[in-house]
């Protein structure tokens, strides 16, 4: 039976996780590779890798930093942050990247799903969308999150589908980083309208938000941040206790 | 040596990273003279069916594939372009095992088909030594092989489908064996064994 999946993300700076790591045992907890490996040992379905620097040395650092991961793992990763061009895409993929997730760069233009899509294959564009809840419906903001668009986020996926992107990786700005658990609305009535699979992101606090995740908002893979980097949730414990409440995982 | 054949369609860097994890002698290749030479052969595949069989007939890797009694693994597409033929196009593909490729119905469900699957009929054969059928593959396709005699492992998604295939010397797997953890790394050590 297909599972749902459990992917750690991973904030890049310079070739470095940002985001403050607490695993023991790690020899170095800055490592992006050594981080990558812990996690796919511990049964991670994925890894999402989003790069946040903003020099002109980011896309050789980054380059050369998917090659480094891409011989050490053996399970899919994705690579985001900043990509705006088909050519950037051809890059990441031939360094070893499986998908590549594209976020402000498709607002503004959004042909570039069409071409990437067209040229690499819909299973390697992941289109990212953030999300505000803004009465009774989601705006699309840009930049991290920090620039609004006014373009309805329902709207946006179904084109973003409709171009050709083979995944959504849906943020609910609301609750990003507030441990509440994901928009659990957003996430049904993301699934109401799309045919390829969503990855709900946003709000992970506890090993319920996942599960409810899945039940009730009908998502297709569940990402987060920092409850896995600081252990507050462990993937095997979490999969077993999906596994518990009838959701399908690999174990 | 293993060639690795490279007809533009993507996803050679996760075959040739994985062979390197094994610690195996590959070269990549779009030459039939080099595939004559290998031992064995790696035909991988992401992308679409039709450019995929131009790029092959382009460089008469097409008539080597047919001919050929070396053992050939086909990877994702790579095990599709086996088959006769694909409604991916539609074309007409190298036809080396019987049986058409369907698209998922996406009435039915979510297309494509993506993320860690395992077996729902799993038969005895050497490239799956020491695999269950409760082991999970990564699977990523919208097409789909039907199940027929040459069926080794019957995977579900929407509806009952091939995901190994063998046939004399000719196996393919509709996962990435390569993107597969360690039942993956198992796989193409079964397959290395064998050439």
């Amino acid at each position: 039976m297909l599972t749902k999946r459990i992917i750690p993300c991973l904030d890049i700076k310079d070739g470095r996780t940002v985001k403050g790591v607490n695993f023991e045992g790690l020899r170095d907890a800055g490592d992006p590779v050594e981080l990558a490996i812990r996690y796919s040992d511990e049964g991670a379905d994925e890894l999402v890798f989003l790069d946040i620097t903003a020099t002109k040395e980011k896309r050789k650092t980054l380059v050369r930093l998917v090659k480094d991961i891409a011989r050490h793992i053996n399970i899919p990763f994705t690579v985001g942050g900043g990509i705006k061009s088909v050519e950037e895409i051809s890059d990441l993929l031939n360094a070893g990247a499986d998908k590549v997730s594209l976020n402000s760069a498709i607002v503004k233009e959004p042909d570039l799903i069409t071409r990437a899509s067209d040229r690499f294959g819909s299973q390697c564009i992941v289109a990212a969308i953030d999300a505000k809840r803004e009465d009774d419906s989601w705006t699309v903001y840009i930049k991290g999150g920090s620039e609004p668009t006014g373009i309805d986020a329902l709207e946006w996926m179904q084109e973003v589908e409709r171009r050709g992107a083979g995944e959504i990786l849906l943020t609910s700005m609301d609750r990003d980083g507030t441990k509440s658990g994901f928009d659990l609305e957003l996430l049904h009535e993301t699934n109401q309208r799309v045919r390829i699979p969503v990855i709900a992101s946003g709000g992970a606090g506890d090993e319920s938000h996942c599960v409810d995740a899945v039940h009730k908002g009908n998502a297709d893979a569940v990402l987060a941040a920092s409850i896995f980097h600081f252990q507050e949730i462990e993937i095997k414990h979490l999969k077993q206790s999906m596994e518990k409440e009838g959701i399908a995982v690999r174990i | 040596m293993i060639a690795i054949i490279n007809y533009r369609a993507g996803n050679l860097a996760s075959v040739s990273n994985a062979l390197e994890r094994l610690d195996v002698d590959y070269e990549i290749t779009h030459e039939p003279a080099m595939l004559d030479q290998a031992e064995g052969v790696i035909f991988p595949g992401v992308g679409h069916a039709y450019s995929a069989m131009e790029a092959l007939r382009e460089h008469r890797m097409d008539k080597w594939l047919r001919e050929t009694d070396k053992p050939v693994l086909g990877l994702c597409l790579g095990m599709q372009l086996l088959y006769e033929s694909t409604e991916e196009g539609p074309c007409e593909t190298l036809g080396v095992i019987p049986g058409k490729l369907k698209k998922f119905d996406t009435e039915k469900g979510k297309v494509p088909h993506m993320g860690w699957n395992n077996f729902t009929d799993l038969k005895d054969h050497p490239l799956m030594e020491g695999i269950e059928a409760d082991d999970f593959f990564y699977y990523v396709h919208s097409y789909y092989a039907p199940l027929n005699e040459y069926t080794v492992g019957s995977c579900e998604y929407l509806t009952p489908f091939a995901s190994v295939v063998a046939r004399d010397n000719y196996m393919g797997v509709q996962f990435h064996p390569e993107k597969s953890s360690d039942p993956g790394e198992r796989l193409l050590r079964n397959f290395l064994d064998m050439v």
